[in-house]
């Protein structure tokens, strides 16, 4: 059976749940083989991780250079693996990451790039969701071996025992041209809730909620339900939540089993990120809010009033 | 200094958009087509930069005709000329077909010092297309910039994702995608669009480019779509009145969708 090669995605020791859909994805192809690609140390805390989810193999590229260069490591070694293993396909994250070294990589390779997959399948053809989910369409590389950037969420992780065997890759030298060099990071305050776009469920605020500190109103109702916090535009514009929080057109692309809308007018761009959303509950005072016409259950109500009360019941039913 | 601005038409995001049913490419009669707000701040970084270390800015976009009227609009911005690939052969073309016509379009401007571009357009929202045509050009990329400082031959950007922040670094030239809080775009003046008027537009072919038709357009492109079907839309549900029992009913709602 042909590999496929899964790029692993991670952070602080520890492998990021798209990795696990995407070797669960792999399996459907072929056989999955996780790339790691890190500083020296990296797999050894990983692989106990990748076995669970199925890896048949796990390539060891670890360097120093790989810690502190952008991008270019990963797309190094994975044209290597490619030019050594003849794999099926090629997956990757459809983040903001993931989408650039697929793309950089099927140039390197003479390869077509499928991006931001939300369906694969064996014969690596790839399902998409395309102008924010208004269009369903199936797709394929007619050149070279796939390389596939998967949507995080979009295909459910499923756990199988592989024989994770280690094989040490070399990183290539960097072209020194194009290299570009990560003087220092600043990680995100993680904090304890879900990521956006993995999370079962949603709890976003707009413009309605008025100012940063009432953010305070919709982190609760999030947190009561174990949910991910995102944000309008209009929201983020005013200051009121971060920026990595945006959800719609030119921010993220979420699709949980539950989105709450909170003062939130549901503006065409705001949907785009949000409308493929199994279900979706909105509050907003203004009846002709066009929310409502996608919502599935709509409050007309004040939403200071309206989520504090459900952020109350859904403590109480947790017991 | 002299910087380049990737510039692309996309269809406004205010209008319906589709697909054409015999070729499942974009229905470009179907949608009002604006220049990419991203691309407005890519062009507004390079007026900045340009103010400070001068040079020329040039603006580069393939697209079909009527994409004149983006380019028009980063020229009344300010930006000094422009370079236009227009050609029926790309019709269709995927990302890695346009990102090969950008990097020969960029390779025609000499002495090209920086290439900037949006960190994702709003059609496609392929993300990649800046990266791509940094691994063709051998450049480096420093992508989702929210910040950039060019200091001598160096660039330093401030990159923000959704693993954070970098600090970045790299030798010029280089290319530079721009995220969308990283300024706010002027708006043209009247004495901007005329000038704009006269500013020189070069329009080429992909033959003038050197590019082989073969890799281009529906037929030649790197990928293929094999179907597309527009997605139902979706309807409102149930919506009640909050007479102060507003968020039990939503708790009673997701207990009866057992999401509670
Ligand atoms: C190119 C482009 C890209 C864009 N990308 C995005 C994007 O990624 N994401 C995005 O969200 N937007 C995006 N937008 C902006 C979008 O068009 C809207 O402006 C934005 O979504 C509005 O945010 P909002 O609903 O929070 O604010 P508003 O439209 O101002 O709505 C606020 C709502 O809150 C309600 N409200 C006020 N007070 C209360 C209260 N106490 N209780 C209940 N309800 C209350 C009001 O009735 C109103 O409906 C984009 C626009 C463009 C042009
Ligand atoms: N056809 C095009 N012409 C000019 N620039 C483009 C074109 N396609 C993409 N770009 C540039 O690449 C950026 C990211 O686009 P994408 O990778 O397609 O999401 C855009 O904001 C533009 O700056």
């Amino acid at each position: 059976m042909a590999e496929v090669l899964v790029l692993v995605d991670h952070v602080d020791g520890e492998v990021k749940k798209v990795t696990h859909e995407l070797l669960t994805a792999a399996r459907l192809i072929g056989e999955a083989s996780a790339v790691v690609v890190g500083a020296p140390g990296t797999a050894a805390k990983l692989r106990d991780a990748l076995a669970a989810h199925g890896a048949a193999k796990v390539y060891v590229a670890e360097s120093d250079d790989a810690a502190t260069q952008l991008l270019t490591p990963e797309v190094d070694v994975l044209a290597a693996l490619v030019a050594q293993a003849s794999p099926a396909a090629v997956l990757v994250a459809a983040s903001a990451s993931g989408k650039e070294i697929a793309g950089r990589l099927a140039i390197r390779i003479g390869s077509g790039v499928l991006v931001d997959a939300t369906e694969v399948n064996a014969d690596a053809t790839v399902g998409q969701s395309i102008f924010g989910g208004a269009y369903n369409v199936k797709a394929k590389a007619s050149k070279g071996v796939p390389v596939i950037s998967v949507r995080p969420g979009a295909v459910e992780a499923a756990n199988a025992e592989g024989a994770a065997a280690e094989e040490t890759v070399a990183v290539p030298a960097a072209n020194a041209a194009s290299v570009v060099t990560i003087n220092s990071r600043e990680p995100l305050a993680a904090g304890d809730r879900p990521e956006l776009t993995e999370a079962s469920v949603v709890v976003s605020g707009g413009r309605g909620v008025a100012s940063a500190e009432n953010f305070a109103v919709v982190e609760a109702l999030a947190d009561a339900l174990g949910g991910a916090v995102g944000a309008s535009r209009a929201a983020v514009d005013s200051g009121y939540y971060p920026h990595q929080f945006q959800v719609g057109q030119t921010g993220k692309t979420v699709s949980p089993q539950l989105y709450i809308a909170l003062g939130i007018s549901g503006a065409i761009q705001h949907r785009a990120g949000m409308q493929t959303s199994k279900t979706i509950v909105a509050v907003n005072k203004d009846a002709e809010a066009p929310i409502f016409e996608i919502a599935d259950f709509g409050v007309v109500g004040d939403l200071f009033k309206v989520a504090p009360q459900l952020t109350e019941e859904v403590t109480k039913r947790k017991g | 200094m002299n910087i380049v601005v990737l510039v692309k038409q996309v269809p406004d995001t205010y209008s319906e958009r589709k697909l054409a049913d015999s070729d499942h490419t974009l229905d470009r009669e179907s949608a009002d087509a604006v220049l990419d707000e991203i691309n407005e701040r890519a062009v507004e970084e390079a007026l900045q930069l340009q103010a400070t270390h001068g040079g020329e800015v040039t603006v580069v976009s393939v697209g079909p005709d009527r994409a004149t009227d983006a380019i028009r609009k980063a020229l009344s911005m300010g930006a000094d000329k422009a370079v236009h690939v227009s050609d029926e052969a790309l019709h269709g073309s995927d990302a890695i077909a346009t990102a090969k016509v950008l990097a020969k379009a960029v390779s025609t401007i000499e002495g090209v010092d920086l290439v900037l571009a949006g960190n994702e357009a709003t059609d496609g929202r392929v993300g990649a297309v800046p990266a791509m045509v940094a691994e063709l050009l051998g450049l480096p990329a420093l992508t989702h910039a929210r910040k950039v400082e060019v200091d001598g031959t160096a660039v330093k950007v401030e990159r923000e994702t959704d693993e954070g922040v970098l600090h970045l670094s790299a030798a010029l030239p280089a290319v530079i995608s721009v995220n969308e809080k990283i300024n706010e775009p002027r708006y043209p003046s009247f004495k901007g669009i005329m000038a704009a008027k006269k500013k020189p537009v070069t329009t080429l072919t992909v033959a003038d480019l050197g590019v082989d038709t073969a890799e281009l357009g529906i037929a030649g492109s790197w990928t293929s779509v094999l179907e597309s079907a527009p997605k139902p839309p979706r309807s409102a549900g149930q919506r009640v009145e909050d007479e102060g029992d507003g968020g039990t009913k939503v708790a009673e709602y997701l207990v009866g969708q057992k999401l509670i």
